[in-house]
């Protein structure tokens, strides 16, 4: 029996309609391609009138299958599958054609682009009528959740589920959770201190009960797929036993060995071997940094050990692994500072009073490495003139061409900082002031009032030669003033740069272990840069956070809350709908040559003795195809990808060809037709 | 158009996770490219088989290009270096049986490429054009027995172009 096929142009408003000829492309499919029954074209397909045009005619056309023409696939292919479902048909029974991302978006000549987009039909209606019934099945949701990364936006995310009542596992890299936002003294635009915010909410997720806090801890593995993922956890040995360590801080104080904290302290202050990042550390056992501690360096000294009331010092220890389940996964894994040294014309690391935001940021902090005070690198001079560049490393060809977008309201809160501690002029060098948020305007205005300067133009250089009388002893910034037209140098005592935030260093391996993809820069790919903010390609996979792309603490916290919600939602549906996109071995005609055993990465593909054939678990099978590509007996099919469905495909797409033997070949198939 | 400039057909087999994403991407950018690729997603580029390859030469394209995410990044681990290696074969095969080494191409792109991957059919384009129609399918058309003798290749190349694992 022939299949009636109902094809659907979408106009998509002027987006397809604009360059492509919908009525032509749903004439010729109606009456050009065998089977199809109803052929219209419609302004937007997706809209509820859309889809109920779908619904109708498969009701009273009678029909069996179902295309429709319009955007990806990637975003709409849903839409479809449920409308047809609403009508009865088998939502697989539908299939999308892309007739916006790879027609009318990328091609200017509206001829040509009308071809193509018949050709695209054409495949598309060859293929829908080889599709078969497909039914997705349902597995459980875990209601267990994986947090990876300890920042404001991971701690929020964990806060909101276990307060819902469902565990986290929140996996933290370093000592204590806190993230940058626990390195800071002040957040624009308010100014209410930083600690005040986060500690209360870092104490929350140290004593919850349905928050398990790994920190010092990476993931090592996941495996699974949405709502049953099996992950390993790798507990570094902190050579501190947990629990016996009541946080007491004697070994810290003991400890003879004091190194520069690169990390906490950007390199500004000191800490122990035996060290937790800050006083206020969640949770507060320290560890032992064994690259500088005495006794791993030379085998004696111990003196934690023989001061530790509760004997929980545990130089033997080692790394440990936690296997857990989860159903979904957040990935808050935050960002990295871009290294100033790799812009040399500001001069950072060569001139002594030329800091980094972040270093900027510890020398505020009243428990930071100078109390708060705001000094020169020798440590006790007040500066009577302060610079702060903005833009370092971003909107800039050479390193990130994107914004950053909290380094202007970093600058002005820097600003604000230098003015309220000192008696020092403020002079900001900036390409745009960019304020977009609630407050943050007014924020502007107020340091405008207060006094600090503003001069338009990129700073192109600092330097500490003096030229001018009065600029000796000084950093002199040189740049354009582009508001006056006119070159400038302003001499300064310290110089801040605000440093673009960057992708973490390893945040395409992290992307990778989790099967999620990044942007060119480093940032998570969500599954919809509107729509979809927080989801990703890989279901059960959430992002949130700076990782995601720059932004600040209110907009890291939402879409850590957002993520929550989106788990809270998969935890309470219970179960969730996993494709049937798999992989089959028609048993009679495997010849049992076991080529494919060894090519699935899931080692879904087992060899049956009794029966001398492969035999494919459709639990663990993710349907990549390659097994099927490979059986040389053609003795395997991919649901919803056959051989036969791509060979229509292909003969659909070359419709138009010599030796095209899709549609109904138009006069002009013995010429190769120009496009 | 004064002189008929030669309109080469291309198919183009995208991955679902990167390439494909790569296309989305071009598309939403606005990035313009030649229109003579046609594009059939599959859900790795582990997934083409030799024989679509050759299927498409017989339906009259002049090129085919394959694509998939760059290697170590495919969505199934390690599937592209399966597609690596069954396409170095079929460039081998393709090549004993008369077709240039020009109409195919293996690309990489990953999600974020879309530039790349409409260059590199831009490129790709430009090329078969250069190297003028194929007219495999034409050759073949009086025979009356094309799927026949696709068939035959197919068989007889099964166990070259398959990946030993
Ligand atoms: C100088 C400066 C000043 C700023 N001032 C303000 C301000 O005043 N107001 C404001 O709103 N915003 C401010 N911001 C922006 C603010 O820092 C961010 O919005 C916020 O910190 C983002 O939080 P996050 O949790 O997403 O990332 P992060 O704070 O970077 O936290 C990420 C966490 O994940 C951990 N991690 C990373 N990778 C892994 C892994 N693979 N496994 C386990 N753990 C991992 C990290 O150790 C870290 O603890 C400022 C930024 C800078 C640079
Ligand atoms: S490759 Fe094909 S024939 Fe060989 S064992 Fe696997 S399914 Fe059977
Ligand atoms: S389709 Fe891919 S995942 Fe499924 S069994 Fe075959 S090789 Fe494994
Ligand atoms: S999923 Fe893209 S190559 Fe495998």
């Amino acid at each position: 029996m022939s299949e009636k096929v109902g094809v659907y142009i979408c106009h998509c408003g002027s987006n397809i309609a604009g360059v492509v000829d919908v009525e032509d492309v749903a004439k010729f499919a109606g009456e050009q391609i065998e089977n199809v029954a109803v052929s219209r074209d419609y302004k937007f397909m997706c809209s509820s009138l859309g889809q109920e045009l779908i619904e109708e005619d498969i009701r009273k056309e009678g029909l069996t299958r179902v295309v429709v023409a319009a955007c990806s696939p990637h975003l709409h292919e849903k839409t479809f599958r449920r409308a047809c479902a609403n009508a009865g048909l088998n939502p697989y029974l539908c299939h999308m054609t892309s007739i916006r991302e790879q027609v009318s978006w990328v091609i200017e000549d509206k001829a040509v682009a009308t071809e193509k987009a018949k050709a695209m039909v054409a495949a598309a209606v060859k293929r829908v009528e080889l599709h078969e019934e497909l039914e997705p099945s349902e597995v459980p949701v875990n209601p267990n959740t994986l947090v990876v990364g300890g920042g404001i936006t991971g701690i929020q995310a964990a806060i909101e589920l276990a307060d819902a009542g469902y565990p986290v596992y929140l996996v933290e890299r370093e000592p204590s959770i806190g993230g940058h936002m626990a390195q800071f003294d002040k957040t624009f635009p308010t100014l209410d201190c930083a600690a005040c915010i986060l500690t209360p909410k870092m104490s929350d997720v140290g004593s919850h009960p349905n928050i398990h806090l790994l920190s010092y801890s990476e993931v090592e593995d996941i495996s699974g797929y949405v709502g049953n993922f099996h992950v390993r956890i790798r507990k570094k040995a902190r050579y501190v036993d947990e629990e016996a360590c009541t946080g007491c801080g004697i070994c810290i104080e003991k400890c003879p060995k004091k190194v520069v904290d690169d990390v906490f302290e950007a390199g500004m202050g000191y800490r122990k071997s035996i060290y937790r990042p800050f006083p206020q550390a969640v949770p507060n056992w320290p560890v032992i940094d064994t690259e500088s501690c005495t006794y791993f360096e030379r085998g004696k000294c111990k003196a934690c050990e023989i001061f530790c009331p509760t004997e929980a010092i545990d130089f033997e220890q080692q790394d440990s692994y936690i296997d857990i389940d989860v159903g979904n996964v957040i990935l808050a894994t935050g960002y990295d500072l871009f290294d100033a040294r790799k812009v040399p014309q500001y001069g950072y690391g060569r001139l002594a009073n030329v800091f980094t935001s972040l270093e900027f940021e510890r020398m505020c902090n009243a428990s930071g490495p100078t109390e708060g005070k705001i000094v020169l690198r020798d440590g006790i001079t007040e500066p009577k003139s302060v610079a702060i560049i903005h833009c370092v490393g971003s909107r800039d060809e050479n390193h990130n061409p994107y914004c950053s977008s909290i380094c202007c309201m970093s600058a002005l809160k820097f600003g604000h900082l230098v003015m309220e501690k000192t008696d020092a002029e403020v002079t900001s060098f900036y390409i745009d002031v960019r304020t977009s948020q609630k407050g943050y305007e007014e924020f502007y205005n107020r340091l405008l009032e207060e006094g600090m300067h503003f001069v338009r133009g990129k700073a192109a250089e600092i330097t500490d030669a003096a030229r001018q009388p009065g600029e000796e002893g000084k950093l002199i910034v040189q740049a354009e003033d582009t508001l006056l037209g006119k070159q400038r140098r302003v001499p300064v005592d310290m110089v801040i740069l605000m440093s673009a935030l960057e992708p973490k260093a390893d945040a395409k391996d992290v992307g990778l272990q989790f099967g999620i993809s990044c942007s060119m820069e480093g940032w998570f790919t969500e599954r919809h840069p509107k729509l979809d903010p927080v989801a990703t390609m890989t279901d059960g996979i959430f992002v949130a956070g700076v990782a995601q792309g720059p932004k600040d603490i209110p907009a890291s916290v939402a879409q850590g809350a957002a993520a929550a919600a989106r788990v809270q939602g998969m935890i309470t549906a219970g179960t969730v709908e996993i494709e049937p996109i798999v992989a089959t071995i028609h048993e009679e005609i495997c010849s049992g040559c076991k080529i494919c055993n060894n090519l699935c990465p899931f080692n879904a593909i087992e060899f049956l003795e009794d029966k001398e054939v492969s035999y494919v678990n459709a639990a663990l099978c993710k349907g990549c195809g390659t097994c099927v590509a490979a059986c040389p007996a053609q003795a395997i099919s991919g649901a919803h990808f056959n051989n036969d469905q791509i060979f229509a495909e292909i003969g659909g797409i070359l419709y138009d060809a010599i030796g095209g033997n899709g549609a109904k070949a138009p006069a002009k198939s013995k010429e190769p037709a120009p496009a | 158009m004064v002189d008929e400039r030669f309109e080469p057909k291309i198919v183009a087999f995208l991955c679902n996770w990167c390439s494909y994403r790569a296309a989305d991407l071009a598309g939403t950018a606005r990035i313009k490219y030649e229109p003579n690729v046609r594009m059939i997603r599959v859900m790795c580029s582990g997934r083409v088989d030799p024989t679509f390859v050759l299927k498409a030469f017989a339906l009259g394209a002049d090129g085919v290009m394959i694509a998939g995410c760059h290697p170590g990044e495919c969505h199934y681990l390690e599937q592209n270096y399966k597609a690596m290696r069954r396409f170095n074969m079929l460039k081998h095969t393709l090549k004993a049986m008369g077709v240039e080494e020009g109409r195919i191409r293996l690309q990489w792109a990953s999600a974020a490429e879309g530039v790349q991957l409409a260059s590199a059919i831009n490129e790709m384009v430009d090329q078969v054009r250069e190297l003028g129609p194929l007219n495999w399918a034409q050759n073949w058309h009086e025979d009356g027995e094309v799927e026949a003798a696709i068939q035959r290749i197919e068989e007889e190349h099964a166990e070259v172009m398959e990946v030993p694992a």
